[in-house]
């Protein structure tokens, strides 16, 4: 069988059922190696890393103790990033839906003939770099800009007071970051939304708001709940916002992982990799139950 | 609700997706007009001055330009490699029913769904305890490359091979074409558009890569660390040149691709 007539074998064509999971097993064979080294293995051996007696040196070596103590200590040492971490997670995620919604919905009921030059403009900060864009909040936030001035003007930054490297900013870079994962996922799903439907709730008496409610939001859960997962999970293991546009008060886990690393504390940082990793996966099977979406996974 | 009423009210929701489009697209326009500062000191971050000359000589920074062209490099063959192997893993998912499919939709799944900083350090975990932590260098980033664009290119090429109508390769055998010639003259030109757009997507996603990179690169410095390692001392405006150049090339091939496919549509 040549490659080419392994990748065209539709379920229509295949000669027998065992034949065709055979193809299967052939074409999977190289992408699941793949990642069976590069990422089941590596977990492994972050797990086992964790456990190694912080005693050692990347030079002398570590020795394997099962040293559970390096959990008890990291989560009593860096308790405040942890918890900081998944504060500003949260707050960017709510964020991005707030701001995210109503573009995606603009883009899916309102653009028009607009629509595809809207979509490009949602991707189009994917178009430069990630650390050159969130550079320019330096600027953007910065004491001189306008923005600080103006709200200088309205009183609501006092006259000491500063937009760069403070919360806010780390929010903001992290919201900016991470809106186009909510928007396009809420595209999606808005567009697959009947038009009529939402019709058919205005003609049954009911107001816009209530329309939206009972009729639009239900419907574009799955993008909804996907846009969380995929903005919530990289914002709450990300360190370049909170680094650039943040103070040392406003370090995240990311923050500390990277300097124990650099600093050649392994086995702390990978225990302190595992419980995010941890923390991550019980939070998303949690919210994924409760939002009732599990033909996601 | 008057007419007045619904008017302000769709145009109420444009309005705020538009607003929302400015705070996207703002910090382009910042990276645009930083390419032309003319700083005053290195220290701070403002536009002090228009000046052609970074454009002019956009590799004067040390290092700055070889970082770009190591990062071309491992782009490169991180996107051959992962568009070749999440093409095959695409086709597997979508053509066949077999034992253990969910899994293997979960195992390509997982990737995507771990923060990068633990991908990256549960990579170099394994890197160090395997002893090639001195080893660390252009193969550990590419291996990296490779394992975080691969999840991206089976989304991408199984959500094309999911949208192609059947009865076009059913087509094709009743009109006595072999399997290899259905695939090469049906399958592969329809499915093509979807590998293509996986292969752009990993590309960008491997140049602009900074946190798995940064802890697996050794002493190699990709574009992302160098501009890390700049924002530290100070940035020279030459690196909004090279992100402006970067942004007008990835435009007009979308452009490109747009105007293509409606070309191709008319027909």
């Amino acid at each position: 069988m040549s490659a080419a007539s392994l990748l065209s074998t539709t379920p229509v064509a295949s000669a027998s059922k065992r034949g065709a999971s055979r193809t299967a097993y052939i074409l999977l064979l190289l992408p699941l190696l793949w990642l069976f080294v590069f990422f089941v293995i590596p977990l492994v051996s972050l797990v086992s890393t964790s456990l190694y007696d912080p005693a050692g040196s990347l030079e002398t070596g570590y020795a394997m103790t099962g040293h559970v103590q390096n959990y008890v200590s990291v989560l009593a040492d860096y308790r405040s990033h942890i918890l900081r971490s998944f504060a500003y997670a949260a707050a960017a995620t709510i964020a991005c839906i707030v701001l995210g919604y109503p573009l995606a919905y603009a883009i899916a009921f309102k653009a028009g003939r607009w629509k595809n030059l809207m979509l490009v403009a949602v991707i189009a900060p994917f178009f430069t770099s990630f650390l050159i864009r969130t550079l320019s909040w330096q600027m953007l936030l910065g004491d001189q800009a306008w923005f600080a001035d103006a709200l200088r003007f309205v009183h609501i930054l006092g006259p000491d007071g500063h937009l760069l490297a403070t919360p806010f900013a780390v929010v903001t870079g992290l919201t900016y970051n991470f809106l186009p994962f909510m928007v396009l996922p809420l595209y999606t799903s808005l567009e697959k939304v009947d038009p009529r439907l939402m019709e058919a709730g205005s003609d049954l008496y009911a107001s816009p708001i209530t329309t939206f409610a009972k009729v639009t939001l239900p419907l574009s859960m799955p993008g909804l709940v996907a846009g969380t997962l995929l903005t919530f999970i990289p914002a709450a293991g990300d360190y370049i916002n909170a680094e650039l546009l943040g103070n040392p008060r406003t370090q995240m886990i990311g923050n500390v992982i990277q300097n124990l690393f650099e600093g050649g504390s392994y086995p702390e940082a990978a225990a302190l990799s595992v419980t995010l990793m941890a923390v991550i996966v019980v939070m998303v099977l949690v919210y994924i139950r409760r939002a009732g979406t599990e033909e996601l996974l | 609700m008057t007419r007045a009423g619904k008017w302000v009210a769709d145009h109420l929701v444009l309005g705020a997706g538009l607003m929302v489009l400015l705070y996207l697209l703002t910090p382009i326009f910042v990276v645009v007009l930083m390419s032309f500062n003319d700083p005053a000191s290195r220290i701070g971050y403002s536009f002090d001055g228009f000046t052609l000359d970074n454009w002019r000589q956009p590799c004067l920074p040390n290092g700055l330009c070889e970082s770009v062209v190591l990062s071309v490099e491992i782009a490169m063959m991180a996107t051959f490699f992962a568009t070749i192997l999440g093409t095959l893993m695409a086709f597997a998912l979508v053509r066949h029913r077999f034992r253990g499919r969910s899994g293997v939709n979960v195992m390509t799944f997982l990737p995507m769904a771990s923060p990068e900083i633990v991908m990256g350090s549960s990579l170099l975990a394994l890197f160090v305890s395997s002893g090639l932590a001195g080893a660390l260098g252009f193969w550990t980033i590419l291996v990296a490359h490779i394992l975080f664009c691969l999840s991206f290119v089976v989304v991408t090429v199984k959500a094309r091979l999911a949208g192609l109508d059947p009865r076009l390769e059913q087509a094709a055998m009743d009109l006595y074409a072999n399997e290899t010639q259905t695939f090469r003259k049906v399958t592969f030109p329809l499915v093509f558009p979807g590998i293509l757009a996986a292969a752009l997507l990993s590309f960008s996603l491997s140049f602009d890569d900074f946190i798995i990179t940064n802890l697996n690169a050794g002493q190699e410095v990709t574009f992302p660390m160098y501009v890390w390692g700049a924002a530290q001392r100070g940035i020279p405006p030459q690196i909004n040149v090279v992100g402006t150049a970067m942004f007008f090339l990835a435009l007009a091939l979308v452009v490109a691709g747009e105007v293509r496919a409606r070309r191709a549509s008319r027909v």
